[in-house]
């Protein structure tokens, strides 16, 4: 039990950072709170669901093209709100209110597009077997979606690390005036940001028919607060860190569901309570936030 | 003081209109949940109109004093009014509680006062606790059920709220509130008692929410978990609030007006139009008019009450 427990709270773990890291990297990049974060993993499970239903196809495939598709949508985001907002007199609080509303406007039209109802996928699309690992049994599509999140957060280390262009991410994050005045076209850098935290948002939602349960248009708003609870935990604006705030949540989650089930909704919300008042900077944090 | 008489009687007419308004139009509940959510938003118009801080989780004290008031009712016997005053007590003591909250700044005071609602609202409505608040399955107060009392005693509420904020509107407080809200250091340096000041706007935004959970438990008399913690009670308040514009007393009854009229026209039938249109306002307003409709006023050198 408690190895099962904790190699399943890894698992999620993976897939947890995963959801959370694109919005950490917008925040990092332009201190922007993306309250719509949600909303896009809803659209990316809704394209996994229809590929699979209308075309038999591999949510690995609609993988693919959900990030494309995405990362062109982020651009676009972000030359239509980003440069006119940070104009503004409080750029941070006015995007959390921006991308709030955005975030009801997408769920408005999903439900409009949709319907209300619970859809969910035929969970053998990503493999019917049972793996197992030190002894112990898991879903196949479990780890294939956690594999598939290491995978993809070593992507994005690469880039971030490895990459020109990921280095001038870095150089924005850190300080944005003086990235700009060294060359770096900031806008560009951005805007390639924002594309690509909306992608990772969006394949986390592809998977998620597999880790979460059903999906309908207005889980967002729920998948936001957690994945706000996972980046916090982890400490605001450095990606790398929220591999541990996924493995803290996806650990504790796992934990609770197997001793005290009815108390696990609670986990996210109280975690990123404790969080924000022992150490609003996050667990990695260095510089302290004026509070 | 000529700007006084103008916050007053904005305040008279608003009060005359709730006191008059069922022998106009005879949806009562219609009227009554106009006064919630214009104290609603005249609470958070007191916490973010003048201090800065935007409370997400706002809807938590209104389900705090909802289910205060209704367990002080059915557990205690007590007279509804006097429960209702402990619903407003009992949430000024969790906002006393979460009180450390104000030490966030700006993006992450939203996100925390958000989880903290959560957090109460997945405990309330746990079934672990059945016993005590009855778990999922929510209250009855038929038994104190009186639709005309509790009417008057939410428009009391009302009068108090808006009185609150027109005294914040003119009073030195709510000037030196809103000084801390543009440069809080410079505030403290020009002898405002800045941590004081955003305790008490806070704890006062919280009575508040407190009172009206408890006289909406009671004009109700039957409600669940989910509709008294229901985020969209946050999100309707915070909208009227920032359509008309904060730090005034007219900017959220117009906002309440306007778009309060907009839902009984087309959202009770469509709710998802309804989120759409104002999914897009807000939208449109951060990016057009991020001080409110009442801001174009100002601009024309009108002084909005």
């Amino acid at each position: 039990m408690v190895a099962y427990t904790i190699l399943s709270g890894l698992l999620f773990g993976l897939y947890f950072s995963l959801m959370a890291i694109g919005l950490n990297l917008i925040f990092g990049v332009m201190r922007m709170v993306n309250l719509a974060h949600g909303d896009f993993i809803m659209l990316g499970a809704f394209a996994a669901f229809f590929a699979y239903t209308l075309w038999n196809m591999n949510p690995l495939v609609t993988m693919v093209f959900v990030f494309f598709l995405f990362i062109l949508l982020g651009g676009a985001l972000y030359y239509l709100v980003v440069p006119r907002l940070l104009r503004a007199q409080d750029p941070e609080m006015l995007s959390l209110i921006l991308f709030f509303g955005l975030s009801q406007v997408i769920q408005a039209l999903a439900v409009i597009a949709f319907g209300n109802n619970q859809r969910s996928i035929d969970y053998t699309a990503l493999g019917s077997g049972t793996v197992f690992l030190f002894g112990q049994g898991f879903e196949e599509s479990w780890v294939v979606v956690a594999a598939v999140s290491l995978l993809a957060i070593i992507l994005v280390s690469i880039y971030l690390y490895a990459t020109k262009l990921g280095v001038a991410t870095r150089a924005v994050m850190n300080h944005r005036e003086e990235a700009a005045s060294a060359g770096i076209s900031v806008h560009r850098v951005s805007a390639y940001a924002m594309g690509i935290g909306l992608a990772l948002a969006a394949i986390a939602g592809v998977f998620s028919p597999f880790m979460i349960g059903s999906i309908d248009p207005t889980m967002g708003t729920d998948l936001t607060t957690t994945s706000f609870a996972i980046i916090i935990i982890g400490s605001l604006g450095n990606p790398i860190g929220t591999v541990v705030g996924g493995m803290i949540y996806g650990l504790s989650l796992m934990y609770m569901e197997s001793y005290q089930p009815s108390w696990s909704s609670l986990v996210p919300y109280l975690l990123l309570f404790i969080i924000l008042l022992l150490k609003p900077s996050g667990l990695l944090g260095r510089r302290m936030r004026n509070a | 003081m000529r700007n006084g008489y103008k916050a007053g009687f904005v305040l008279l007419v608003t009060l005359l209109l709730f006191a008059v308004g069922t022998h106009l139009y005879s949806n009562e509940d219609m009227w009554f949940q106009a006064m919630v959510y214009l104290a609603l938003a005249q609470g958070i118009n007191i916490l973010y109109g003048f201090t800065g801080y935007l409370p997400f989780g706002y809807v938590g004290f209104f389900g705090t004093g909802a289910y205060a008031a209704s367990l002080y009712m059915t557990d205690f016997h007590l007279n509804p009014i006097v429960a209702i005053l402990g619903g407003g007590v009992t949430a000024l003591i969790v906002g006393l509680l979460l009180s450390p909250l104000l030490r966030l700044s700006g993006a992450y005071f939203s996100i925390g006062s958000l989880a903290a609602s959560q957090m109460i609202y997945y405990t309330v409505s746990n079934p672990a606790l059945q016993a005590v608040t009855n778990g999922p399955y929510g209250m009855n107060l038929e038994a104190f059920y009186n639709p005309a009392e509790s009417y008057t005693v939410m428009l009391v509420i009302l009068a108090f709220t808006l009185a609150a904020t027109a005294y914040l509107r003119y009073s030195r407080m709510g000037l030196a509130l809103r000084a801390t809200r543009e440069d809080a250091v410079s505030a403290a340096m020009a002898g405002i008692p800045v941590v004081r000041m955003r305790i008490t706007a806070w704890l006062l935004s919280a009575t508040i929410a407190g009172l009206v959970g408890g006289a909406f438990a009671w004009h109700i008399s039957v409600f669940y978990p989910n509709t008294v913690f229901d985020l969209n009670v946050s999100i309707f308040a915070i909208v009227f609030t920032l359509f008309g514009g904060g730090a005034s007393l007219l900017g959220p009854i117009i906002g309440m007006v306007v778009l309060y009229g907009l839902y009984n026209w087309i959202g009770i039938s469509a709710p998802q139009y309804f989120q759409l249109i104002y999914g897009v306002l807000i939208v449109m307003l951060v990016l057009f008019l991020p001080n409110g409709i009442m801001s174009l006023f100002r601009k024309k050198g009108y002084d909005v009450p």
